[in-house]
C-alpha cells in the first residue's frame, strides 16, 4: 500500500526546491536577461538581446574580463605551485606533521569576508604588517589596494593564503594514491630525487592537477567576497568583476535584466573554459598507470 | 647517507615552518590589532603587540552592533540549514540510488544539469520568489531555498549506491516500508559520508555572504559575515574592531574542526566537486 505515495513523499522536498528554486529561476533569469526591468516601476520591458549587445560592446566588459583574466594569470600558477610544494612537504613521515597541516588549514575554515578584512589591514599601505615586513629588507611596499596596479595582485596574495592549505591537502591525496613499487623500482634503478618527481609524481599527479585546475579557474571567474569586502571593485574599477558587477546592478542599481544577462555571459564563460579543458586534457592528462 | 637525511629533515622543518609562518603571521596581526585601543593603530613604527592592551575593540563591537545576535543568527541559521540539506538530499538519494521507477534516470539526470548553472544565474530569480512570497528579510527565506541540493544528492546517492541490495531485499521480504529500510539500514550504512555533508554544508553556510546579503537587511536578523561586512562599510578604518568581530567569527569553526578535523578534511576533499 502507498508505495507509490512514499517515493512521492521521499523525492517532495528536492522536488519543490527544484522546480521553485532552480528550474523557475533558470527560466526567469533567461526572461529577464531579454528585459528590461527596475523592479519598482512596472513589469518588465522585454527588448530581446539589447541587454546582451549593449554588454559585450560595453567598455566595462573589457574590464571585468581583464581583471578576472589578471587575477586569473597571477593566481593559478602560484596556487598550483604553492599547492603541489606543500602537498609534498606533507607526504613526509617526520614528526609534527600533523601540527603543520592543522595551521595550514586555518586559513580554509576562516569565512571569506574575515579574511578579506584582515587582508585589507595587512595590506595597509602606511599602517599594515604587509609593507611593515617588506620594510625590514628595506622594500618600499606599493599601496597594494589603493594602486590600481597592485590592487588585484593584493586580492590574488590574500586568495592564496586562504585556499593554500585546501588544495594542498587534495594534492596530497593525489600523491597518496601513487603506487609504491614506482619509487621502490626508481631506486633500485639510481634515480635522483628531481628524476623520481619529474618522471613519476608528476605524470601520476596529472589527474588531480587537472581536477584542481578546473575548480581553481571556475573559482576564478566567480570571484567576489574578497573583492567585495577588500576594494569594491575599486580603485578606478581595476579590481571589478563579474559577480561584483551582477550584485551591484541587480541589488544597488536595481537594474535587473542588465544583471540577468551579465548573469549568463559568466555561465557562457565558465562553460566554455571548463569544455576548452576538458578537450584540452588529453594531451597532458596520464589516466593509465 | 644519514647526513643526506639529516639535511633533508633540517629543510623539511624550515620550509614547514617558513610557510606556516606565512599562514600564521597575518592571525597573529589580527589578535594583536583586536587588543589595540584606537589611536594605538595609526602608529608608526608598527606595534607588533600593542604597548597597552586594551578590550576597548571587543566592548565596543557588542555596543555599536547586536553582534551576539549575529551569533545566534549564525548558528541558528548554519545548524537548521545542514539539518534541511542532509534530510532532504538524503531522502532523495535514497530513491535514486535504490528504488527504481520510470523517469527516475531521467529525473536524476535534471538534477545533474541544474547543477552546471552557477548560483549567480539563479541568485537574481531566487530573490524575486522570495520577494513574491513575502519571505524577504525573514530566516524562512534564507533557509528555504536549501531544500534543493544537487550536489549533496548525488553525493549520496553516489555512495549509496555501492550499498548492496541484498541487504535491503532481506529487509523487503520482511514487509519492512521504505521508511525502515531507509531509516534502519541505508542511514547508518551512509554515517561516514553524512557526517562528512554536515560538516561541509554548516561551514558553507556559517562562510556564506552572498545569499544572506541579499535577503537579510535587518541588522538584527544579520548572519556574522554580513554583519562584518556592514561594519566594514560603516566603521572601515577601524580595525581594531573588525579584527576583533573576525576573530569571534572564526571561535565556533575552529572549535568545531578541533572536534572532528577528520570529518572536515574529507568532506572539504569531496566539497571540491563543487568548488
Amino acid at each position: 500500500m502507498g508505495k507509490k505515495l512514499t517515493i512521492f513523499l521521499f523525492l517532495l522536498p528536492s522536488l519543490v526546491g527544484l522546480v521553485l528554486f532552480s528550474i523557475i529561476p533558470i527560466g526567469t533569469s533567461l526572461y529577464l536577461s531579454l528585459t528590461e526591468w527596475d523592479v519598482i516601476g512596472g513589469p518588465p520591458k522585454f527588448h530581446g538581446l539589447k541587454n546582451y549587445v549593449q554588454i559585450l560592446q560595453s567598455e566595462e566588459m573589457g574590464r571585468i574580463l581583464g581583471n578576472t583574466l589578471y587575477f586569473i594569470v597571477l593566481y593559478i600558477p602560484l596556487i598550483l605551485t604553492v599547492s603541489i610544494l606543500v602537498a609534498l612537504l606533507l607526504n613526509n613521515p617526520y614528526k609534527g606533521i600533523g601540527i603543520y597541516r592543522t595551521i595550514y588549514y586555518v586559513p580554509v575554515l576562516t569565512s571569506w569576508v574575515a579574511a578579506a578584512l584582515l587582508w585589507k589591514w595587512l595590506l595597509n599601505a602606511r599602517y599594515g604588517a604587509v609593507n611593515a615586513i617588506l620594510g625590514w629588507f628595506g622594500i618600499q611596499g606599493p599601496s597594494w589596494l589603493q594602486d590600481k596596479a597592485w590592487a588585484m595582485p593584493g586580492v590574488v596574495l590574500s586568495s592564496i593564503w586562504k585556499d593554500m592549505g585546501y588544495f594542498s591537502l587534495i594534492f596530497l591525496a593525489g600523491l597518496q594514491g601513487i603506487d609504491k613499487t614506482y619509487y621502490e623500482a626508481a631506486e633500485i634503478d639510481g634515480a635522483s630525487s628531481f628524476a623520481k618527481f619529474r618522471y613519476i609524481t608528476l605524470p601520476l599527479v596529472t589527474p588531480t592537477l587537472f581536477f584542481v585546475m578546473v575548480i581553481c579557474i571556475i573559482n576564478s571567474f566567480q570571484l567576489f567576497p574578497q573583492v567585495m569586502v577588500m576594494t569594491e571593485g575599486g580603485p578606478g574599477g581595476a579590481t571589478q568583476v563579474f559577480v561584483e558587477r551582477i550584485y551591484n546592478y541587480a541589488f544597488r542599481y536595481y537594474k535587473m535584466g542588465y544583471a540577468a544577462s551579465l548573469s549568463w555571459i559568466l555561465f557562457a564563460f565558465i562553460f566554455v573554459a571548463t569544455i576548452i579543458q576538458l578537450r584540452m586534457q588529453k594531451r597532458w592528462v596520464h589516466y593509465d598507470s | 647517507m644519514t647526513r643526506r637525511l639529516l639535511i633533508k629533515k633540517v629543510s623539511f622543518y624550515l620550509f614547514a615552518s617558513l610557510i606556516g609562518f606565512f599562514n600564521l603571521i597575518p592571525f597573529f596581526w589580527m589578535v594583536s590589532t583586536s587588543l589595540k585601543a584606537r589611536k594605538a593603530l595609526a602608529v608608526l613604527p608598527v606595534q607588533w603587540i600593542p604597548e597597552e592592551p586594551s578590550f576597548e575593540a571587543y566592548q565596543r563591537l557588542f555596543q555599536l552592533f547586536p553582534f551576539a545576535r549575529a551569533i545566534w543568527n549564525s548558528v541558528f541559521i548554519s545548524v537548521t540549514t545542514t539539518v534541511i540539506v542532509v534530510v532532504s538530499a538524503s531522502l532523495a538519494a535514497y530513491v535514486f540510488a535504490k528504488v527504481p521507477f520510470k523517469g527516475r534516470e531521467v529525473l536524476f539526470t535534471l538534477f545533474l544539469m541544474t547543477m552546471m548553472i552557477p548560483g549567480q544565474v539563479t541568485m537574481i530569480p531566487n530573490f524575486l520568489v522570495l520577494r513574491y512570497l513575502g519571505l524577504l528579510n525573514t530566516y524562512l527565506g534564507v533557509l528555504l531555498p536549501t531544500i534543493y541540493n544537487a550536489f549533496a544528492t548525488f553525493l549520496l546517492r553516489q555512495n549509496m549506491r555501492i550499498i548492496p541490495d541484498a541487504f535491503l531485499e532481506a529487509a523487503i521480504i520482511d514487509g519492512a516500508s521504505h521508511f525502515t529500510i531507509f531509516s534502519r539500514i541505508v542511514v547508518p550504512l551512509s554515517k561516514p559520508i553524512l557526517a562528512a555533508l554536515s560538516v561541509i554544508t554548516f561551514m558553507g553556510t556559517w562562510n556564506d555572504y552572498l545569499w544572506p546579503l541579499i535577503v537579510l537587511t535587518d541588522r538584527a536578523k544579520m548572519t556574522l559575515p554580513v554583519g562584518l561586512g556592514l561594519l566594514n562599510t560603516q566603521y572601515g578604518n577601524q580595525y581594531n574592531l573588525l579584527m576583533a568581530g573576525g576573530l569571534i567569527s572564526m571561535v565556533p569553526i575552529l572549535l568545531l574542526y578541533f572536534l572532528a578535523q577528520k570529518h572536515f578534511e574529507q568532506g572539504l576533499s569531496i566539497g571540491g566537486i563543487k568548488g
